[in-house]
């Protein structure tokens, strides 16, 4: 076996943004559109995520509208905001919300996401987001759009300050001692004094550290700037590839420049976007897919791994993927997620089981649990 | 008095703050992170049918002689992602949060709050803050760039472009129409465009209207600057003035503001910050009162107060003895930072605290003990009952913000045994009538601008 060959276990992540990756996906019966902003509806993906012990669920996020016709869904929740929310009724499944770093400030970053692993007992990872876009700088209006390298390099700041800030309280800085009448142990309290090239940040954070030490931070890499950050910074990096193939490349390609860049590859784990359309037959999940293509006008061009199939099909895709080195584990983006994740957990999940290669229990309590990743020391605790 | 109706009491429940009124040296001192903690004070705040639930925020550590500050509890959640996490747990309360309008841009906060509104179906509530210092700035961007004097300049900009962002979708924007495709209702979401002085924003927004149009505003500042902005501005305002007499002062001073903005005196709530200490008879609550006191104001803690005033280190001192025979020192106004007080004439207040100590043989502690007193209800549950009710029917608040002393259980008495008797006299909800803050509170929910006042639907949605 090759010395980058992936554990038996798979990793699976979902994506539940929107009403399905599919554009038309609000648009079939059964979709819940019009309670597509409702929270409850949200509970119950993430319930039935749980339910299929899956690592974690993802929420995409953007400041503006997206443009577009009428025809396709428009408007988003803030999605750190809906992580919290989902947090107190569920449990071992992780939540990940896209957070950007482009217009907004490192400071407010690193405590929303230390508080959803607060709230959510350790189950919070952050999606580092970034924004290229016109409509966005101007949605802000303190600076003009950047291009993506620029972008991408103030994201890797940005990670910085916001894990720096994480660790900024030491695990056992609150002390309650009554016989001085000190609450902390000061000493235990760090400034970050992070003086870059974007930003300036003091420190301490106001929010403790969070229960994980540091939440798993997950990079889209489809560029040479986000692959190189994704190296560098990430504990889950996302990567997009349509064949077996290009998969098995990219992931050692991440895990040398992970190497390169002084970390373990085996504390990466390389996810490969998968988007499935999930039939009992496989006749039954392509005429799923002619429907959404016939809503929407156009053939669906996706541009990762794509299922069209039975739950036994991906299964087999799965098992032959991840032994062959291509992937950790996926992301999945169902083209619907009123059908696709009940297809998955019902369908899938169970068959990876029976196969040894899909978890039949939470490991432990933390997302950096299920993921295999251990609590990470403190930078500041380490230098004292 | 006038034979109008009984006026309706309205109340919040202050989580516990990073100030030395909580108390964590007390062995049902809870955890002020942990979520349970949150949660144990919303739900039995809704279960006594509480307006809402409020958090307070600051975004340093504070600091006294260069260091942090440690003897009062230190460390607090991000406000935003707890009151979202406790919509999950709650199902009427207000969930209002402390939000300062300099280090936050307001494209973000009408997000999060239209999604708090969303998240909650009705409850949030934003309380406006301003704080514009250095020492607070040097977590953020831009640094301490923005001039005390243009504190609710700014603000008042950042509401302005927020409501524009919240009015920009009409309440039916969505349509989700699958027969013909629509998801939004053409012309139901428009562009927005701001050039001013402190926000310069074009676009169209991302989030729809939340149920209550607009989540309620409170604001929180007490300058003649703070007040007018209220007036004009604010739902709520949460005050400091607790007290009878300077409850009704401040009372009529800023409803007395509302009619030049061409609002009705209903339209403005004015909640002040309260304590309250309960006994069986008045003698055990004075003495738990006491007790409470002390337990606030320890030796340390006492030394550190006076230290803010004198402008120097105070450590040798015994705060069981007689008060410094040094003078302050007037050019070191910041000892202490991040945090919202400072004296304005330390000599002179420290002249005027020697005379009171001496006439009254008090020492550094109790001197500490009774300057920072800030009154409150304290009693039989009768007592502060009749006192709460007084204070709202003769106009010197519409009602309390609660501030517990212990977390988490602190206003567990106060629900148990202050609310039944409020609810008896009807002055109080027996129950939840409506679904909103907004109703709780008696707020007329803003309308939505109306599409037919802008230009042609067609394009603006793409
Ligand atoms: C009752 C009360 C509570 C306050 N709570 C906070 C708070 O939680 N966080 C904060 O940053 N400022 C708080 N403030 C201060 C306000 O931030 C206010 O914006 C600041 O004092 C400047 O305005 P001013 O000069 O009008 O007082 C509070 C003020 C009052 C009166």
């Amino acid at each position: 076996m090759p010395d980058t060959a992936p554990a038996r276990t798979v990793h699976l992540g979902v994506d539940l943004t929107d009403a399905g990756a599919h554009p038309a996906a609000w648009r079939t019966t059964g979709s819940q559109a019009q309670r597509l902003f409702d929270a409850k509806r949200l509970v119950e993906l993430v319930a039935t995520a749980q339910r299929g012990l899956l690592d974690l669920v993802t929420l995409d996020d953007a400041f503006t509208l997206r443009p577009g016709r009428t025809g396709t869904v428009r408007g988003r929740l803030d999605a750190a905001l809906v992580a919290s929310r989902l947090a107190p009724r569920s449990g071992g499944v992780g939540l990940v919300p896209t957070v950007t770093t482009t217009h907004t400030e490192p400071f407010h970053v690193s405590k929303a996401i230390a508080t959803i692993d607060h709230v959510s007992a350790g189950r919070a990872g952050w999606q580092v987001g970034w924004s290229t876009t016109p409509a966005e700088a101007a949605a802000f209006g303190r600076k003009a759009a950047q291009d993506e390298p620029d972008a991408v390099a103030e994201a890797d700041e940005a990670v910085e300050v916001v894990t720096r800030l994480w660790d900024s309280w030491e695990d056992d800085a609150e002390i309650r001692d009554v016989a001085t009448g000190r609450f902390v142990d000061r000493e235990k309290l760090h400034y970050v004094d992070h003086e870059g090239i974007r930003f300036a940040v003091k420190g301490p954070s106001i929010t403790p550290r969070p229960p994980q030490g540091q939440p798993p931070v997950v990079v889209r890499a489809d560029s040479p700037a986000s692959f190189d950050l994704a190296a560098r910074r990430a504990d889950v990096v996302r990567v997009r590839a349509a064949t077996r193939d290009e998969a098995v490349a990219l992931r050692a390609q991440v895990r040398d420049a992970a190497a390169d860049a002084g970390r373990d590859p085996d504390a990466l784990r390389v996810l490969v976007d998968a988007y499935v359309v999930v039939g009992d037959t496989r006749a039954s999940a392509q005429a799923r897919l002619d429907l959404l293509e016939d809503l929407e006008g156009v053939s669906w061009d996706t541009d990762s791994l794509t299922h069209v199939g039975t739950a036994r099909d991906l299964a087999v895709t799965v098992e032959e993927w991840t032994s062959a080195g291509a992937a950790d584990g996926f992301l999945l983006r169902p083209s619907s997620l009123s059908t696709d994740l009940d297809a998955v957990v019902d369908g899938v999940v169970p068959l990876l089981q029976g196969a040894g290669l899909f978890r039949t229990a939470y490991p432990g309590t933390t997302l950096r649990d299920t993921l295999g990743l251990p609590h990470p020391a403190n930078r500041y605790a380490a230098i004292a | 008095m006038s034979t109008r109706p009984r006026k309706q009491i309205h109340l919040g429940a202050h989580f516990p703050g990073v100030n030395n009124t909580t108390v964590w040296s007390d062995p049902r001192s809870g955890s002020q992170i942990d979520f349970s903690s949150f949660e144990h004070l919303a739900r039995r705040a809704e279960a006594a049918k509480l307006d809402f639930f409020f958090l307070a925020e600051g975004l340093r550590l504070r600091e006294h002689k260069g260091r942090i500050h440690d003897l009062d509890v230190v460390g607090r959640p991000d406000t935003l992602p707890v009151l979202a996490a406790l919509a999950a747990v709650t199902d009427r309360l207000g969930l209002a949060g402390t939000i300062n309008t300099t280090f936050n841009e307001p494209w973000e906060l009408a997000k999060q709050f239209a999604t708090l509104d969303l998240l909650s179906e009705g409850r949030a509530a934003w309380n406006l803050v301003t704080s514009p210092d250095a020492f607070t700035g040097a977590n953020f961007r831009r640094g301490g760039y923005l001039p005390y004097a243009e504190r609710y300049a700014r603000a008042a900009e950042v509401v302005e472009v927020a409501r524009a962002l919240w009015d920009s979708w009409d309440d039916d924007a969505v349509l989700a129409d699958r027969i013909t495709g629509d998801f939004l209702r053409p012309g139901a979401v428009r562009p927005v465009t701001h050039h001013g002085t402190y926000a310069d924003v074009v676009g169209l927004f991302e989030t729809p209207r939340g149920p209550q149009g607009h989540p309620v505003l409170f604001q929180a500042g007490d300058s003649a600057d703070g007040r007018e902005f209220a007036a004009a501005t604010a739902d709520v305002v949460f005050s400091a003035h607790s007290t009878f007499d300077a409850g009704r002062a401040f009372y009529e001073d800023v409803k007395g503001r509302l009619a030049a903005h061409g609002r009705s005196r209903d339209s403005l709530k004015i909640l002040p910050a309260t304590v309250v200490v309960l006994g069986d008879t008045p003698d055990e609550a004075a003495e738990r009162a006491r007790e409470i006191r002390l337990q606030q104001v320890s030796g340390p803690t006492a030394i550190a107060f006076l230290e803010q005033v004198w402008g120097r280190d105070l450590e040798g001192y015994d705060p069981e003895g007689p008060l410094p025979d040094v003078e302050p020192d007037t050019e070191n106004v910041s000892i202490t930072r991040g945090r919202v007080r400072h004296a304005k004439d330390p000599a002179a207040v420290a002249a005027a605290w020697r005379e009171q100590a001496e006439a009254n043989g008090w020492s550094i502690r109790e001197l500490v003990i009774q300057v920072t007193s800030r009154g409150g209800f304290v009693g039989t549950p009768e007592q502060v009952a009749d006192d709460i009710d007084r204070h709202v029917q003769e106009d010197a608040s519409d009602g309390f913000i609660l501030v517990p002393h212990l977390t988490p259980g602190g206003l567990d008495e106060v629900f148990d045994r202050v609310i039944p008797l409020l609810q008896e006299r009807g002055s109080f909800r027996a129950e939840y009538e409506g679904t909103t803050l907004r109703e709780h509170l008696g707020l007329a929910r803003p309308g939505a601008a109306s599409a037919a006042e802008d230009e042609p639907a067609a394009e603006l949605v793409g």
